[in-house]
């Protein structure tokens, strides 16, 4: 799988050096990073490794302190105009799904689409549809989020995230808040998209998804990526103790 | 086999006889206390009836009706609040058309309150037949609007519109007038009082005040550093002074250091120290709802690339507010009653027209206690009123609550 990787265009993601401090604490020491097109990145590690800050950093939702991250050809800085492109280009799913709770699973994917893309209403909720249809819920359109089941909701975050169409997707442990039978059906459509050539950085700790369609495991520690390589090669041979102690504590369950 | 479910019955709710046993007479002292209860109660409902029914003398309202609804304001030109009461009854309507369940409560409870207004018995010298007619059309008006609002012509928006531009023509216009229209002639708001100043007054003070009261809360939390300590200033500034103290400011210094020709009108000022007091308020109830909503809202929304003003015109105010609802009317409430205060700068509203009521006649002095009474009354319907649309709306808006 990782021989497919095109490698002769622009990465998609491209980080280099980047450190991020909370007041004195340095959660991110330096993490340099490229993603290419169709590429489907899983990040692990324990808790408070920076994993998660990182993939936030990716659209800037954090701000770093040093470094470069460019994302699709556009360098994040200050420039409020350069993170709001970014952000058209990327889509976020968050663990606790975060779907606007005043309005219907309809209005909540039809949003950007209609103020950021300035699409005709009638256009974004045939788009928001045929989204619907594609995570397997086309039936609760009219809903709100609160009469959904978690793992409902989180397939409508993912229909939200793809309205704007975008070229890369951020997981940021999708599946964490959810009751052990709902995961499924969120992997389900995850495991879809990154078949349909989505570029995909996923911060999550389910090694199923990740064995079946990851290009490239990243695993991080106190602020550093301490290993990377294929699945096969961080389940079968991985290098560094800390990630053998880690994956042996997670892959008892 | 088939299984067999029992179904267990909930207890029964137990007879009226066992239940006085077991709450109200289960010992000597529990027996002492529900008769000294009973007996109080029985007093207190006996001398109350008998002083409303025989001893309670209401002239002082049922011969100056409407001195109370509009104080002054010249009998001749009288159809002018009339018309602009149907208007505004019109408009009530067509929003309950237009709204369905928000406003409708409101808008039967207004034209029950009119219709039942119109059929008691008053002194027909000032109560004349057309003021009587008047507000029999007014449950009638509020059906016909609603029929209109409700054939889907008509969107929310119009409504809205419609009554922006209805209330400030009838307040900026075509209640004063102009110094020298034969058709309208000039009413300076001296003349004004009653219901019509306390509706003025209330009405002006939440419509003006909310807007406001949500800019200074969102300015409060701004990043923009002088944005932020402008509304700080402002509220804390404010919310440390009584109504009473900006009342005065408005209406005696404000005069002092304007020129007399531009001399704003004092019903005016009156209202923008309620505006303005009302808004720090505002601003303080509607800053505790937006702390209330949870960061990654604009997290979600950031990521899928609004703009601030978005993100917070579309995702954090619907749900701050919604939260704030009962606070705010809470807080309108009280403005309410506070329009009273007003008196203290020479307006006559509802209150002050009941004083000025009781020195008409020598007769009066010694019915005070049934025009406060009625004064109270008046108050506690519209209050009421509104915390009961306030429970309404947010029934309403629960929909899809988180």
């Amino acid at each position: 799988m990782t021989e497919n990787i095109p490698q002769e265009q622009e990465p998609m993601i491209k980080c280099r050096d980047v450190h991020k401090w909370y007041s004195h604490f340095h959660a991110l020491r330096g993490i340099s990073l490229e993603v290419a097109k169709s590429e489907v990145i899983v990040i692990f590690g324990p808790s408070g490794s920076g994993k998660s800050t990182f993939i936030r950093i990716l659209n800037r939702l954090e701000e770093h302190q040093r470094g470069q991250v460019i994302v699709d050809g556009i360098e994040l800085t200050h420039d409020v105009r350069n993170i709001e492109r970014v952000r058209a280009e990327t889509g976020m799913v968050f663990q606790q799904f975060n779907l606007f709770p005043h309005l219907t699973v309809m209005q909540n994917i039809t949003l950007s689409p209609i103020w950021v893309r300035k699409w005709p209403q009638e256009e974004a909720e045939e788009l928001a549809m045929k989204l619907l249809t594609r995570v397997g819920i086309p039936e609760q359109a009219h809903k709100f989020p609160s009469q959904l089941s978690g793992g409902q909701q989180q397939r409508v975050a993912i229909a939200r995230a793809l309205a704007m169409q975008p070229k890369i997707m951020l997981f940021d442990e999708p599946t964490s808040a959810l009751d052990p039978e709902m995961i499924k059906e969120v992997l389900d459509v995850m495991v879809e998209l990154a078949k349909s050539g989505m570029t995909i950085v996923a911060v999550t700790h389910e090694m199923g998804f990740a064995r079946a369609v990851a290009n490239r495991m990243i695993f991080f520690d106190n602020g550093e990526i301490v290993e990377q390589g294929t699945p096969e090669q961080i389940f079968n041979n991985p290098q560094s103790d800390r990630t053998k102690l880690f994956l042996s504590q997670i892959l008892r369950q | 086999m088939t299984a067999v479910t029992e179904t267990i019955r909930p207890p029964a709710p137990p007879k009226p006889v066992e239940w006085m046993q077991k709450n109200l007479f289960s010992n000597w002292f529990n027996t002492l206390l529900t008769l000294i209860a009973v007996s109080f109660i029985y007093f207190t409902v006996i001398t109350l009836g008998r002083w409303l029914l025989f001893t309670a003398d209401w002239r002082p309202v049922t011969t100056y009706p409407v001195l109370f609804l509009v104080g002054q304001y010249p009998r001749e030109e009288l159809w002018r609040p009339g018309l602009s009461l149907l208007l505004s009854i019109f408009l009530v309507g067509m929003s309950w058309g237009v709204w369905e369940k928000y406003v409708k409560v409101f808008a039967i409870f207004l034209g029950a309150l009119l219709g039942i207004l119109a059929l008691i018995p008053l002194d027909t010298q000032t109560f004349t037949p057309a003021i009587r007619a008047t507000f029999l059309v007014c449950p009638l008006l509020i059906y016909a609007g609603f029929r209109v609002g409700h054939l889907g012509v008509i969107k929310g928006y119009h409504v809205a519109l419609l009554w922006l531009i209805s209330l400030i023509t009838i307040i900026l216009v075509f209640l004063p007038g102009f110094g020298d229209s034969t058709i309208l002639p000039e009413v300076p708001t001296t003349a004004w009082g009653g219901l019509i100043i306390t509706l003025l007054l209330a009405v002006g003070g939440i419509v003006l005040s909310f807007p406001i009261g949500v800019l200074l809360a969102l300015g409060r939390r701004s990043s923009l550093p002088v944005v932020r300590l402008f509304s700080i200033l402002f509220i804390e500034t404010v919310r440390g002074v009584p109504l009473v103290t900006i009342l005065f400011m408005f209406s005696v210094i404000l005069a002092l250091f304007l020129p007399s020709e531009s001399r704003i009108d004092r019903l005016v000022r009156a209202l923008m120290g309620i505006v303005i007091f009302s808004a720090a308020y505002t601003a303080e109830n509607v800053r505790g709802g937006l702390q209330a909503i949870p960061q990654g809202q604009v997290e979600a929304a950031k990521a899928l690339g609004l703009t601030n003003f978005q993100i917070t015109a579309f995702i954090v105010l619907p749900q701050a507010l919604r939260l704030v609802i009962p606070s705010i009317v809470g807080q309108f409430i009280s403005l309410f009653k506070d329009t009273t205060l007003v008196v203290i700068v020479g307006i006559n509203d509802l209150l002050g027209i009941g004083k000025a009521v009781l020195n008409l006649d020598p007769e009066y002095i010694r019915l005070q206690t049934e025009v406060y009474l009625f004064v109270a009354l008046v108050f506690w319907v519209f209050s009421y009123f509104m915390s009961f649309a306030s429970q309404q709306l947010e029934k309403a808006l629960g929909v899809g609550e988180r």
